[in-house]
């Protein structure tokens, strides 16, 4: 089809979404479309995963960020019932400083990413580093230290999230 | 390749009629079932038996008058449902039905996909499944609805917790591997997951119950509190999609239950049968006892999920945050724990 093998059609395809959805996030008015869009957005990301060939990341990506953590966002905003009407008015000073602020943070980004070596494509299909038995012995073996930090680190922010959660400390 | 789109296509829509009439036939065994429990008939009007019920009802649901509410997000309020009937529908994709058939020596798998990360398939459709109820009591504008859809969420979400960690155990004991079709040929060798996981089928079964919003964890539609739940404002079919989705639910569980734990189309001597009756691998009459075997386990779960039903009072919010957080949690931790012990004594792990 024109030249392109049907990943290269789904990659191209998936990229547009995300972009898409992932600008929705930002433009719609309504803080629950917002989210509701962001969710659309970790799918398509989801999708890439599953181009990669990289299953295990894929399903884990939307169990833990689609299923529970965008839950729970979603749950807080639909108690606090923003909407247009609540949503605070912003003078057009903002506005300017917002857009300077922002189109800078695009300059940095341009310029660094300008710099980097442009890195080869990595041969998809072949690749089986992202099954779940592959996955678990590099993790566990290789790359055991910083995955046993990382756990220490949720442990930490489970603790805190605690603390903060409780009314009175005993 | 062609053969095999067509093939698969058949298989798909064979799922999709079973799960649609095994629900639909669940919500007429339901009432008999009660009546039963009640010393009553239960329905017996339409068709023998009142078998012909359950076309009465969708009839019914089908011709009622739709009410969109003016306040509500249309959009949203529509998709909510059908959310919660495509992911109820998603999961029928990752069980295998029965064994392998052998036709003009082609080997035909009787599952819709085995791919090797079935369970957790099966937790993400799940997991995503919760958006449905959040979107269409969000949707509905109206007080009642949000709290339902918040107390399902946040029901499903706690449960899942202990859910997953019993399904860890599980793993383990059948040897690492996350694709439901290995679960269930590996009990076919050995013995039923029950006798090594008898906890974890507890933990697994309770937290079952939860997720599907049955009694007595139906606080999501708890009328006496909600008047009817996150599905308060929908009518016609939209309700329809959304009660119909549970029974749907209710036979999935009870299928993915029969085959995490009890082998699935595997019975006991079921070898021996084979042998006697001379069939041979492959073989369509071996693939329909196996498919009879699982369908009485899945029965006799559905059934006992209606008897729990009409036997237990509903929890208290309260009573039902403190059974997910502070006793499945880590009873099913403690599981895991002697699970490792256990699976190691045998020889199933080594370091």
């Amino acid at each position: 089809m024109l030249g392109y093998t049907i990943t290269q059609w789904l990659f191209g395809i998936l990229s547009f979404l995300s972009i898409m959805f992932a600008l929705m996030v930002v433009f719609s008015r309504n803080p629950v479309n917002s989210v509701l869009y962001l969710v659309l957005t970790f799918f398509c990301i989801a999708g890439h995963y599953l181009l990669l060939n990289a299953q295990f990341l894929a399903v884990v990506h939307i169990v833990v960020y689609a299923g529970a953590i965008m839950v729970l966002f979603l749950f807080i905003i639909m108690l606090m019932n923003l909407n247009e009407d609540t949503e605070p008015q912003r003078t057009w000073i903002t506005k300017i400083i917002a857009g300077i602020a922002g189109g800078m943070l695009l300059f940095v980004l341009v310029g660094s990413l300008k710099g980097t070596e442009q890195l080869g494509l990595a041969s998809y299909g072949s690749s089986q580093i992202g099954l779940v038995k592959n996955l678990g012995k590099v993790l566990f073996s290789e790359f055991l230290f910083p995955f046993e930090i990382a756990s220490v680190l949720l442990l930490a922010a489970l603790v805190g999230a605690i603390m903060i959660g409780k009314k009175e400390i005993k | 390749m062609i053969a095999f789109l067509i093939y698969k296509l058949i298989l798909c829509v064979v799922v999709f009629a079973i799960s649609l009439g095994i629900a639909a036939y669940s919500t007429l065994w339901e009432r008999k079932l009660s009546a039963l429990l009640q010393d009553r008939v239960g329905p017996d009007r339409a068709g023998p038996f009142g078998l012909l019920q359950p076309l009465a009802d969708g009839g019914k649901m089908f011709f009622k008058e739709e009410i969109i509410p003016n306040v509500s997000n249309r959009f949203l309020f529509v998709l909510g449902p059908s959310l919660v009937m495509l992911t109820a529908l998603m999961t029928g994709a990752v069980i295998p039905w029965t064994k392998d058939i052998y036709v003009n020596g082609h080997l035909y798998s009787m599952q819709i996909t085995d791919i090797n990360i079935g369970v957790l398939y099966l937790f993400g459709v799940v997991s995503v499944g919760v958006y449905g109820i959040m979107i269409g009591g969000w949707a509905s504008n109206n007080k009642y609805a949000l709290l339902g859809a918040i107390r399902a969420s946040s029901q499903m979400i706690s449960y899942e917790i202990a859910m997953g960690i019993a399904v860890i155990a599980l793993i383990i004991t059948s040897g690492g591997t996350l694709s439901l079709r290995e679960i269930v040929e590996q009990q076919d060798a050995g013995l039923a997951n029950i006798v090594w996981q008898p906890l974890g089928f507890i933990i697994f079964f309770v937290c079952a119950l939860a997720e599907t919003n049955r009694a007595p964890f139906d606080l999501p539609e708890c009328e006496a509190e909600l008047v009817g739940g996150y599905h308060t404002e929908y009518s016609s079919m939209k309700l329809g999609l959304f009660l119909f989705a549970e029974y749907i639910n209710m036979f999935i569980s009870s299928a993915v239950m029969s085959a995490f734990y009890f082998g699935g189309y595997n019975f006991p001597f079921a070898h021996e049968l084979y042998d006697a009756l001379g069939l041979h691998d492959g073989s369509k009459w071996i693939a329909i006892i196996g498919f009879g075997a699982y369908f009485t386990k899945i029965a006799i779960f559905i059934s006992v999920f209606m008897w729990i039903r009409w036997t237990l009072p509903r929890f208290r919010y309260d009573q039902l945050m403190k059974l997910g957080w502070r006793v499945l949690l880590p009873l099913s931790l403690l599981n895991l724990a002697i699970t490792v012990v256990v699976e190691f004594i045998r020889g199933n792990i080594t370091f």
